[in-house]
């Protein structure tokens, strides 16, 4: 089913959502809190959504053929948001379920805030290159940067996993100019680990049409909190 | 009611701007176009646009806006204008009655050009000169305010959402090189026309979303130098610290964004020698002009626009090109609406200036 949700605010937007299974929104530009806290839909947006793009997304399954603004699956439960594009600012901001794929850039603070319980463990995969504060006050889940179609040297901005005290980061690559804080370490990725990223690698590549085999041919670095000084006051020794 | 400046409640707002560098003049529709998207972020005290290149019949003379209380307040502060300035045009600024926009205050238009011989006998540059007026209306005259006093340029402001002030100026009857707009969502003040964006200082202005936590200090700092901010927002602050830094102090616009969004000393560490010794510099002497808190400001000149983030990137922006026009939004949805088709979409990272100046020859 095909909704125009150009004269759309956001609130009948939703409405004519709930009244659907499947959907297809076109002329979408900036309306906001699409699809929050749904379950149990497919929805396709063609156009730019607004910030908060799937908040509380409960099970539903979002595709945006664009880029997507600030705040996307903030504080989502379970369910798949895939951007065909780039996306901006806080994505999976407290995150606790459910997987994002981002096939380009995420703008800052990317997965601030995750967390995880028992089976409920997050995934964001970015294809690109992620913003500054990757990953701040990380508590859960999963944060994979791939680095592709990028000449830059740093896959990350500056001060990524600020305040990370739980949870993962797999990025592609080695790493050795990308400062971390004291209280986590990078290692390089031991067998086990290569294989928990092909997995996610080989998703991003069916949903994108990309070759896995090359991505893998690379060196990864995790990351993981020390538990020890879990803290670090980033805001006051400046 | 207590107006703005005697009350302080502790912004989210939304920005847009756009400028072709070739010079080509567009209406003000389609910022005040480009503001719909972004209806949320405001809350309808405060919408306002600056247009650069609009006056070109009256560009060597300097465009004044007034809000005046009365005809009284009018006639007092014409009186003080005459002992400064040959009045070249004046006149009520064109608007729109629409029910969205009330309590309209007495909105008026000069075009001025100094008498040559106060500049002589007060010794002072005449940028200086009319400066130190509109601090000296701002601050001495009740019930008159200085919305905009640059050439070629100026300011439109009012209570009321962004989409609804474009329509009560008649945005759409004017043309302009460059345009910037504001959004207000006001946290620390009550909102009134005054504290509405753009802030401007001569042909400077500035439109703000976010909340500066340094605007004390930053105030105190810049009232040694003849400024006074009175109004309490901290988006005027802004404005005087642009006009000090570049004006005053002869800064580039380049040395002025790494004052005011300084990097850490530990992004400064990891410079080549020269850019530490530079950084280091900016950040000593200009200690107390670094702006902390969530910020993404416009800044308009003529001749160009300047973006700007917070170090931290505490508030969004994008900026996007297409041909000779460089458009920047705090949403990209607000950028779509200007250009669809936009060719180039970035997020310039945090107290990254992105600057835009017109071509060479056409300014």
């Amino acid at each position: 089913m095909f909704i125009d949700v150009s004269d759309l605010d956001y609130k009948e937007l939703n409405d004519s959502i709930r009244d659907s299974i499947d959907c297809t929104l076109t002329n979408c530009c900036g309306q906001r809190f699409i699809a929050a806290g749904m379950s149990n839909k497919s929805i396709t947006i063609n156009g730019v959504p607004g910030n908060a793009l799937g908040a509380y997304l409960n099970g539903a399954t979002i595709t945006v053929n664009a880029n997507a603004q600030d705040a996307v699956g903030d504080t989502m439960n379970d369910g798949t948001i895939i951007i065909h594009g780039s996306i901006g600012d806080a994505a999976g901001y407290a995150m606790r379920g459910g997987k994002m794929f981002i096939r380009d850039n995420a703008g800052y603070r990317a997965g601030i805030h995750m967390k995880q319980y028992k089976e409920k463990i997050p995934l964001i995969v970015i294809g690109g290159t992620a913003g500054s504060f990757l990953g701040e006050y990380q508590a859960g889940g999963v944060i994979v940067v791939l680095g592709l179609g990028t000449q830059s040297q740093h896959i990350v901005g500056n001060f990524p996993c600020t305040g990370m005290h739980g949870g993962k980061m797999f990025l592609r690559g080695n790493c050795n100019n990308i400062k971390f804080p004291r209280q986590v370490s990078a290692k390089p990725a031991n067998t086990d680990d290569l294989a928990e990223i092909r997995k996610y690698v080989s998703e991003y590549c069916e949903l994108f049409g990309c070759n896995a085999n090359e991505i893998m041919d690379s060196p990864f670095t995790v990351v993981t909190p020390d538990s020890k000084n879990p803290y670090k006051q980033m805001y006051v020794a400046n | 009611m207590k107006l703005e400046g005697q009350v302080r409640i502790p912004s989210g707002c939304a920005i847009a701007a756009v400028i072709s560098k070739e010079g080509s003049r567009m209406s003000g529709e389609m910022i005040t176009n480009a503001m719909k998207p972004m209806h949320d972020r405001s809350n309808g005290l405060g919408g306002g646009f600056a247009g650069y290149g609009i006056y070109p019949e009256y560009k060597d003379f300097y465009a004044m806006h007034f809000f005046f209380n009365d005809r009284a307040a009018r006639k007092d502060c014409e009186v003080f204008l005459k002992e400064r300035f040959e009045i070249v045009q004046s006149e009520r600024i064109k608007t729109r009655k629409i029910p969205a926009i009330t309590d309209e205050p007495v909105i008026w238009r000069y075009f001025l050009s100094p008498l040559k011989s106060v500049l002589t006998s007060m010794q002072m540059d005449e940028k200086e000169f009319v400066a130190n007026t509109i601090v000296k209306i701002n601050t001495e005259f009740k019930g008159s305010y200085v919305f905009s006093s640059g050439k070629n340029m100026g300011a439109f402001k009012a209570v009321g959402f962004p989409e609804d002030v474009g329509e009560f100026y008649r945005l759409e009857e004017y043309e302009g090189y460059s345009w910037t707009a504001h959004g207000r969502y006001p946290t620390n003040t009550p909102g009134w026309w005054g504290g509405a964006h753009p802030f401007t200082i001569l042909d400077y202005s500035i439109v703000h979303n976010g909340e500066i936590s340094s605007y004390d200090a930053n105030r105190r700092f810049i009232e040694m130098f003849g400024y006074k901010c009175n109004l309490q927002t901290d988006t005027e602050v802004i404005a005087y610290i642009m006009d000090y830094l570049l004006r005053v102090q002869k800064l580039t616009l380049e040395e002025a964004a790494e004052v005011i969004a300084a990097p850490f000393w530990s992004t400064i560490a990891d410079k080549s020698e020269s850019e530490r010794k530079k950084l280091t510099y900016l950040r000593t002497v200009y200690s107390s002009l670094l702006i902390t808190g969530p910020f993404s400001i416009v800044f308009g000149f003529n001749g160009g626009l300047m973006a700007l983030n917070d170090r931290l990137k505490l508030r969004s922006m994008v900026v996007g090109e297409k041909n000779d026009k460089v458009f920047i939004a705090s949403e990209e949805a607000a950028i779509r609406v200007m250009e669809p088709d936009v060719s180039k979409i970035y997020a310039p990272a945090g107290g990254e200036p992105v600057i835009v100046r017109l071509k060479e020859g056409t300014f």
